[in-house]
């Protein structure tokens, strides 16, 4: 389960950041990706609320160091 | 289904279809558009954006909020209308420093195009909260918009959008509020109606409704105070694409990616059923259910023709079956007449939609084809990817939403010329008539009256001269694009001449149809635009006017006549108008052709099948 939803986020992130999905993986985190700044950061969570319906608090946001942590947050409010 | 359409246009770009890509990243943003989708469907146009074909465009946005987020969704819609946009987005609630200093980013990036983006608790904070002291307010912040609109137009010619104000979804003052004649929302309407006032006295600058557009979608709804209180973005997630969708709507006829013409299919789109199978009695289309759906289509079609937009019928059926439900059935509100070409057969539609526009004489990119068949539609694609193919929704009941809300028919401004439109082209079936029945070329002229007046540009047809050196694409020798400011800018000047040319016959007053731009400096005179609408081409009206600026140019002392033949693709029939009136080509060169008249002996004469009336009021 958690697989899949990663390979989902990591989908997702890599459309947001205009990357190619296979750079990516669970640890890569704003201080690796270089497209990953603070505008990009909103992107991706407005991307992951739009697509499953939820929604993150601000603590949390601040809390997403990398693809692997948003994965967890994310199946955490899913299923 | 968005992930087979995904995997399929990922193999498209991998083996270099770009064409047959962007069709399908078509069809996937216009089906599932989320804020999702838009990165993916930007990048995948980057890959290939030098490959197809687009139109730049420049879009400054002035915020006084986050606007970050839904600059993908944007890109997005304009990458699938075949708009390639950069952005630039000014600095956080710096808008008004920015209008105001003419070395500000705003100004050196150049836009073509400026949003300015603000809304009610950000200039208007008192109105949002309450309405305590509201007339201090309206005043205050109706003068600020008046002052920035006037600072901006002083600097810049580009086109300016500006969002009008919203209301809050409960007001302070509960019940109370709706109680007073004068309350909150009506403080901020009158805002609202000033700024109106405000932008139609200036060329170039639209409202946008943001008001409207919020309450579409849910007051309640529209914006979420999670995103609003930590990083200053009042729209939620779901709703970023709609407010793209929005910008999109003034963007695509500020780009002239409009539809001129919409081609519609019968069977199942216009009426519910076949007409062929189910008979006159058996379609459905009336004001219930289950025809109600298709009977909303048509009086969306109906007010797109008021726009000026043509209707044309694109069916595959018997034409006695498919006329006479047009012309007899009690439930319909399009009839035959309201239609200015009708394709009904069983040959393709690519082909079909081929000869409606080369017998509207518009190109085929300015032609929208509305099936609810995904196979059809799936097929134009593939044969003629030029047309603009709506993706219907399955449910006919969205039909007539479709319909409303494509920005390819929109327009920033209407026309008397507009509004009868299909008049012209009802009298237009019957000049051809008249051309098949007259012997020679020159009797066919003779008979058919026409009477051309030649004028400098005023402010009444200033509006109409900016909006056909926009669009005309095809009987124009230079395609230069003017805004309404540049018009006036070049009538002001002593050396530049602008002319409008309007065209009646027998059958009808064609309205304002041409214009030419003419340059004099020393001994020389420079065509700079010279421009026919499709509707008077080949009837020699081209030849007087021509003739008129020659004359002209003579009149003022030069001795030569210059113009040049700029080729785009649209162009070809106005390739030989130099060669056929007696100019020599001069230079040839990577920009087109540069061709000249020597006014010391030729001598060009307007036909005298064509009565000229001159008019000499003042430019404007």
């Amino acid at each position: 389960m958690t697989e899949s939803i990663l390979d989902e986020v990591r989908t997702i992130a890599a459309d947001t950041f205009g990357v190619d999905a296979r750079t990516l993986s669970a640890h890569s985190s704003p201080e690796q990706v270089e497209a990953w700044d603070s505008v990009q950061h909103l992107n991706l969570v407005l991307a992951l609320e739009s697509k499953y319906g939820v929604q993150f608090e601000p603590e949390e946001m601040e809390r997403m160091k990398d693809l692997g942590q948003i994965a967890a947050l994310l199946g955490t409010k899913i299923s | 289904m968005a992930s087979d359409l995904r995997h399929e246009i990922d193999e498209l770009l991998a083996s270099g279809q770009w064409q047959r890509a962007a069709g399908r990243l078509q069809v996937l943003w216009e089906t599932e558009g989320s804020s999702t989708l838009a990165g993916y469907v930007v990048s995948s146009f980057t890959k290939f954006r030098d490959k197809v074909e687009l139109i730049p465009h420049r879009c400054a946005i002035l915020r006084s909020f986050t606007v970050e987020p839904i600059v993908p969704a944007l890109k997005a819609c304009a990458f699938t209308a075949g708009i390639d946009l950069s952005v630039h987005i000014g600095e956080f609630n710096a808008y008004a420093q920015e209008i105001l200093d003419s070395a500000s980013p705003l100004y050196a990036f150049d836009p073509g195009t400026v949003i300015l983006a603000v809304q009610t608790r950000d200039i208007a904070p008192e109105l949002w909260r309450n309405s305590s002291r509201a007339r201090d307010v309206v005043d205050r912040v109706a003068n600020q918009f008046a002052g920035w609109i006037q600072e901006f137009r002083a600097r810049s010619a580009a086109n300016l959008i500006v969002h009008a104000l919203e209301k809050p979804a409960t007001p302070a003052q509960g019940i109370l509020d709706s109680q007073s004649e004068e309350n909150q929302g009506s403080a901020i309407e009158q805002i609202n109606r000033s700024l109106r006032q405000v932008a139609r006295q200036h060329r170039g600058v639209y409202v946008l409704d943001y008001d409207a557009l919020v309450a579409r979608h849910g007051r309640e709804r529209w914006g979420d105070e999670r995103k609003w209180l930590t990083v200053r973005l009042p729209v939620a997630a779901a709703h970023l694409p709609a407010m793209a969708r929005e910008w999109m709507r003034f963007l695509a006829p500020i780009t002239g990616k409009v539809a001129k013409a919409v081609a519609i299919d019968l069977d199942n789109t216009l009426w519910g059923g076949i007409i062929g199978e189910d008979g006159m009695a058996g379609i459905r289309i009336g004001a219930e259910h289950p025809g109600a759906a298709h009977q909303a289509l048509q009086q969306a079609l109906l007010d797109l023709s008021q726009r000026g937009i043509l209707l044309a019928v694109c069916s595959k059926n018997n034409p006695p079956d498919a006329m006479e439900a047009l012309a007899e059935h009690p439930g319909m509100l399009l009839r035959p007449e309201h239609f200015a070409a009708l394709r009904i057969n069983w040959n393709d539609k690519a082909q079909n939609l081929r000869e409606i526009a080369h017998e509207l004489n518009i190109g085929l990119d300015a032609v929208a084809f509305l099936d609810d068949n995904p196979v059809e539609r799936q097929q134009v694609r593939e044969q003629a990817p030029e047309v603009m193919v709506l993706e219907l929704p399955a449910d006919p009941m969205e039909y007539a939403r479709a319909v409303r809300d494509c920005p390819a028919f929109e327009r920033l401004a209407l026309s008397e010329e507009d509004r009868q439109r299909n008049l012209y082209y009802a009298a237009e079936r019957q000049r051809v008539t008249l051309e098949q029945s007259t012997a020679s070329r020159e009797d066919f002229y003779r008979s058919l009256e026409q009477e051309a007046e030649i004028a400098p540009v005023n402010t009444l047809t200033l509006a109409r001269v900016a909006q056909l050196t926009q669009k005309t694409n095809q009987f124009n020798l230079t395609t230069r694009r003017y805004t309404e400011q540049q018009i006036a800018e070049m009538a002001r000047c002593r050396d530049w001449c602008v002319l409008s040319i309007k065209v009646r016959d027998r059958y009808a007053d064609n309205g304002l149809v041409g214009v030419a731009i003419v340059h004099h400096e020393g001994e020389s005179s420079e065509i700079d635009t010279f421009l026919l609408s499709c509707r008077v081409i080949g009837r020699t009206v081209e030849t007087a006017l021509v003739a008129h600026l020659a004359g002209e140019a003579r009149r003022r002392g030069s001795r030569r006549l210059e113009g040049w033949f700029r080729p785009t693709k649209k162009n070809a029939p106005a390739r030989n108008f130099y060669a056929d009136h007696g100019f020599r080509l001069q230079t040839e060169t990577e920009e087109g052709q540069l061709w000249e008249l020597d006014l010391t002996n030729a001598e060009l004469r307007s036909p005298e099948w064509v009565r000229l009336v001159t008019a000499t009021a003042e430019p404007a």
